[in-house]
């Protein structure tokens, strides 16, 4: 045996020490519930992270499905069972959601997950869900090129929020000149990338965009900020694009303000910035930049309204905000239902098959459509901050834009489309007419 | 047009004596129709409105516009009434100037975007050039020199004639060049002048304007563009350096504030403090708090909102710390590696504890007045905040010293740190001492929490953004010695602001990392080593 005891190890103090660090452990880690067998019930997986730094967006999306489930209850459940969550922690630990993964489909028995913010989390879970053959549905707007059987997309593709978007300030803000900012990693990036060659399609050249990178939770602007007023002041229009993600944008937008860029000037639109991002900042300075979403709180529809209304009911919380992510798991969620009641049963593969086809309200008035290629059709708009912190919605595609899962800017995924139901293929070539074609 | 609304304006309070003899019966002119077209929520209509009404000489135009820009002005569509808020609350028709008791709930505020903020901008500048207040001249000066249309170009002239103010006339005669530059008519000469007035200028926006001349200019022109252009460039260049110097010693300030407490937990006291991260963000959430509390019973003292915080959350985090050493760090001294697990693991179970109580969200911790904006040296903006950081910091900093150089508890932490045994077989009590001396570094920690709620996120991660930085500042610095903290601080933001421009943030952050790898191979001990008996203690 290895195990000696060593000199601290036996002294009475080392107790209180393991104590103060398994604390932390606990508390940091295990913070889920367990839930109780019943053979009764049908089990959906929530994997968000609670803690860490994911856990300021993830966890209303928790919330979210675990309101979803409530309601859902309330009409009588789901093939005259009712449903209940399974909740675990990842906690911001890109490993550990796999782990999570495997542990709720394996000994938990679920149904279906529901979770994953980040891509990179997404593509760790990715191999547990094709080995054990469950469903994920990812509700968050990503980069695109990936089409998967066992997931579904119920966030924006890129060609459903960045460049209707880039259209938008093109023709109605006339901007010439782009300034591509965006947090360092794997969304950002192949964003930027597609945008570069569809404003590059659109004859922008190249001393016109201006692209640039900062590390997550960026807190010093100062220096990039100065940069973009320098960019913007060559006599041209000139917009920022922003794939700035989470907490580095609140002082993003306040060096902005503080240096005086209003949005007339040099507006810049975001991706990444929502209702609840804007909850921590003084959004006077502002006004008028924009944010491209598939949702904003402030579209006055029955369906919107209700939702907000019930939602801030069940967290009992009248000022509670609602997101984009949440339409996509409300979406989502009743697509799944509607699967489930369609085949009378969970069985992911008879589910997987059904939920092509399906349709399901949004909240914004509309009806998305689950595509063979496991995205779906949303409309987009494109918001203006007002004074208060919510959107209004100054512009929006004139129908649904049906999703894509592989970019037609990019050279490497032009040829490429994923079709689950006729070529059973997340990949297919139209050009060699078969799959599995090169991925960007 | 414009100067018959110019005469109009003199006319001002015959005509407001006028509009409240006929207010009863309305009379619906062309200007109250533009007023009604508020109510229609259409972009176009809205813009359509705006101009009508900003040349149509009326006295309530300014009242109307300026009520637009600050979403002041309601509609309701139901009626086609269209009431302004006044900023003390009070509510009037907004083409009548009559007061209204109250808002129908059917109104709502009238929408603006991007475009149409522009153009209320530019009418409201048309309209306060002839304002008494000379900033709010030098204002619509600007917002015209912006524009350049060519339309002010005699308003702009009279406004010019009869100016008295030096700053008020410099800006009118910037306004009439931008306008100059651009008139298809203009002659050569006049061209030629205007150049010259945008190039004294000499900042971003008149570079702006010369790079933005079209290609078919007379040679002459276009040879006094290119020059001006190439004259202003070579300047913003010199400027920019000063600019970078400045962002460097900002950034250097928010480090050295960071690292403060640790250079007394980790410098003088030799405890790794894994949990000193989050020492600042108590001290962020003590501001959010006060800031509430305030914003709900005494609005009126948002602007003092810091001042109070400060020392609750030196007394706040300080406590914090007090119970932390006494409860575990004092078992744990000249156990290094346990006390970096044990502090790791606190400084976990302080983040989740703040998400239980807080929520995982943002908290919004607002800028007093006297902290939000930037002003002008030269061709370089300098931000409220961070100047008032940078004064704060060097404020702390001194207190600091002269605490532990003036003070009988300073002495007595210098002595305990530096021969402990020696220390107490003089009197003084060194486990109290300790304990004091962790509680003033967490406090001093709380404190740079307030001021980096001003910049930065307040949410339960705060804290870890900041602990590595703090370290390296302290070990680069020099372990034990507050003035290497100092100049260690103000060094790396230096070099990292200079580093930025060229390499990019992410490289640059990366190059000063490896950049420390190498100084400290080579001084182990940092900038300013510690001499002496004190080393080896």
């Amino acid at each position: 045996m290895l195990i000696q005891p060593t000199h601290d190890m036996a002294r009475p103090m080392s107790r209180r020490r393991w104590l103060a660090a398994g604390a932390g452990l606990i508390l940091g880690l295990a913070a889920f519930t367990s839930a109780k067998a019943a053979d009764d019930t049908i089990k959906i997986g929530v994997l968000h992270s609670l803690s860490g730094t994911m856990a300021i967006s993830e966890t209303t999306l928790k919330d979210t499905i675990l309101f979803l489930i409530d309601e859902q209850n309330k009409k009588g459940g789901v093939l005259g069972k009712k449903l209940e969550a399974v909740v675990v922690d990842p906690a911001s630990n890109w490993p550990l959601f796999a782990e999570k993964a495997r542990e709720l489909i394996t000994k938990d028995k679920v149904a279906v997950v529901f979770g994953c913010w980040t891509s990179v989390s997404r593509k760790s879970v990715l191999p547990v869900f094709k080995e054990l053959n469950n469903i994920l549905f990812y509700p968050v707007q990503y980069e695109g090129e990936e089409s998967e059987r066992n997931v579904f997309y119920t966030g924006a593709a890129p060609n459903q929020q960045a460049i209707p978007a880039v259209d938008y300030l093109m023709k109605d803000e006339k901007v010439k000149r782009w300034v591509l900012a965006g947090t360092d990693y794997v969304y950002p990036r192949t964003t930027n990338k597609i945008l570069e060659a569809y404003l590059k399609s659109k004859g922008v050249k190249q001393d016109d965009i201006m692209i640039n990178y900062t590390p997550f939770g960026h807190s010093d602007w100062q220096t990039i900020v100065a940069d973009i007023k320098k960019f913007g002041s060559a006599g041209k229009k000139t917009a920022v694009v922003s794939t700035i993600n989470g907490d580095a944008n609140v002082p993003f937008y306040k060096e902005l303000g503080n240096q005086g860029i209003k949005a007339t000037d040099i507006p810049v639109v975001a991706f990444s910035v929502g209702e609840e991002e804007l909850a921590g900042i003084d959004t006077k300075p502002l006004i008028g930049h924009l944010a491209a979403w598939n949702y904003f709180e402030s579209i006055k529809t029955p369906a919107n309204e209700k939702f907000i209304k019930e939602w801030q009911a069940y967290t009992k919380n009248p000022k509670r905000t609602t997101n984009d992510p949440m339409e996509a798991h409300y979406i989502g969620f009743n697509m799944w239902v509607k699967a489930v009641e369609k085949v009378k049963s969970t069985d992911p593969d008879k589910v997987i098959d059904a939920l092509p086809g399906i349709e399901a309200p949004n909240l914004t008035g509309g009806v998305s459509k689950m595509l063979p290629n496991h995205h779906i059709t949303k409309p987009v708009f494109i918001g203006e901050i007002k004074g208060n912190g919510q959107f209004d919605v100054v512009w929006k595609t004139p129908g649904l834009v049906a999703g894509d899962a592989w970019s037609k800017e990019l050279e490497g995924s032009r040829d490429l489309i994923g079709d689950w139901v006729g070529k059973k293929c997340g990949n297919y070539n139209t050009k060699l007419n078969k799959c599995g074609g090169q991925g960007s | 047009m414009l100067t018959r609304f110019c005469r109009k304006i003199r006319a001002l309070p015959f005509a407001a004596l006028l509009i409240f003899a006929s207010v009863l019966p309305v009379m619906a002119g062309p200007f109250e129709d533009a007023v009604a077209k508020f109510a229609n929520d259409e972009f176009t209509d809205t813009d359509e409105a705006i101009a009508t009404i900003t040349t149509s000489g009326n006295p309530r135009a300014y009242a109307i516009v300026s009520a637009l820009q600050d979403g002041r002005l309601s509609a309701d569509p139901d009626t086609k009434k269209v009431y302004i808020t006044q900023s003390d609350g009070k509510n009037s028709d907004a083409s009548t100037g009559a007061p209204v008791a109250s808002i129908p709930d059917s109104a709502a505020p009238v929408r603006l975007n991007n475009r149409l903020r522009r153009t209320v901008e530019a009418a409201l500048g048309a309209l306060t050039l002839q304002s008494p207040d000379p900033a709010k001249r030098i204002q619509a000066a600007q917002s015209v020199f912006k524009a350049h249309d060519e339309a002010m170009l005699p308003a702009v002239d009279s406004a010019l004639q009869k100016e008295t103010n030096k700053s008020a006339k410099l800006a009118f005669s910037e306004a009439r060049a931008a306008i100059l530059l651009f008139k298809e008519d203009a002659t050569d000469a006049e061209k030629l002048e205007a150049i010259a007035t945008i190039k004294a200028r000499g900042d971003q926006e008149a570079l702006a304007l010369l790079v933005g001349l079209s290609g078919e200019q007379p040679p002459a022109i276009a040879r006094a563009a290119a020059n001006a252009t190439a004259s202003i460039q070579s300047n913003l260049a010199m400027w920019s350096a000063v600019q970078n110097a400045w962002y460097g010693m900002s950034l250097g300030s928010v480090l050295l504030l960071a690292a403060i407490g640790l250079a007394i937990t980790f410098g003088v006291m030799g405890v790794i403090n894994m949990a000193h991260g989050e020492m600042v963000m108590i001290g962020a959430y003590v501001t959010f708090v006060v800031q509430e509390t305030i914003r709900t019973s005494y609005p009126g003292l948002f602007d003092y909102s810091l001042l109070v915080a400060v020392p609750l959350a030196f007394i706040v985090a300080g406590a914090i710390g007090i119970v932390i050493e006494r409860s575990i760090i004092r078992f744990l001294y000249g156990r290094p590696l346990e006390t970096l697990l044990a502090t790791w693991g606190l400084s976990l179970v302080l983040q989740q504890a703040v998400r239980t109580i807080f929520g995982p969200n943002n908290r919004e911790v607002g800028n007093p007045s006297w902290m939000s904006g930037a002003f002008e040296i030269g061709q370089i903006t300098i931000t409220y905040n961070r100047l008032w950081i940078l004064c704060f910091t060097l404020a702390v900093f001194a207190l600091l010293l002269a605490m532990l150089r003036y003070t009988s508890l300073g002495l007595e932490m210098r002595a305990v740190t530096q021969n402990r045994r020696m220390a107490a077989s003089m009197g003084i009590a060194t486990s109290r001492v300790d304990a004091l001396t962790f509680g003033l570094g967490s406090g001093i920690a709380g404190i740079a929490g307030v001021a980096l709620s001003q910049i930065d996120n307040v949410s339960p991660n705060l804290g870890q953004s900041y602990i590595i930085d703090s370290f390296m500042v302290v070990v680069f610095g020099g372990v034990g010695n507050l003035w290497g903290t100092l100049v260690g601080a103000f060094t790396l933001g230096i070099a990292n602001k200079f580093m930025e421009p060229v390499a990019g943030a992410v490289l640059g952050k990366i190059a000063i990392l490896v950049l420390i790898i190498f100084f400290i191979q080579k001084r182990p001990r940092g900038l300013f080593a510690l001499k002496g008996r004190a080393v080896e203690a």
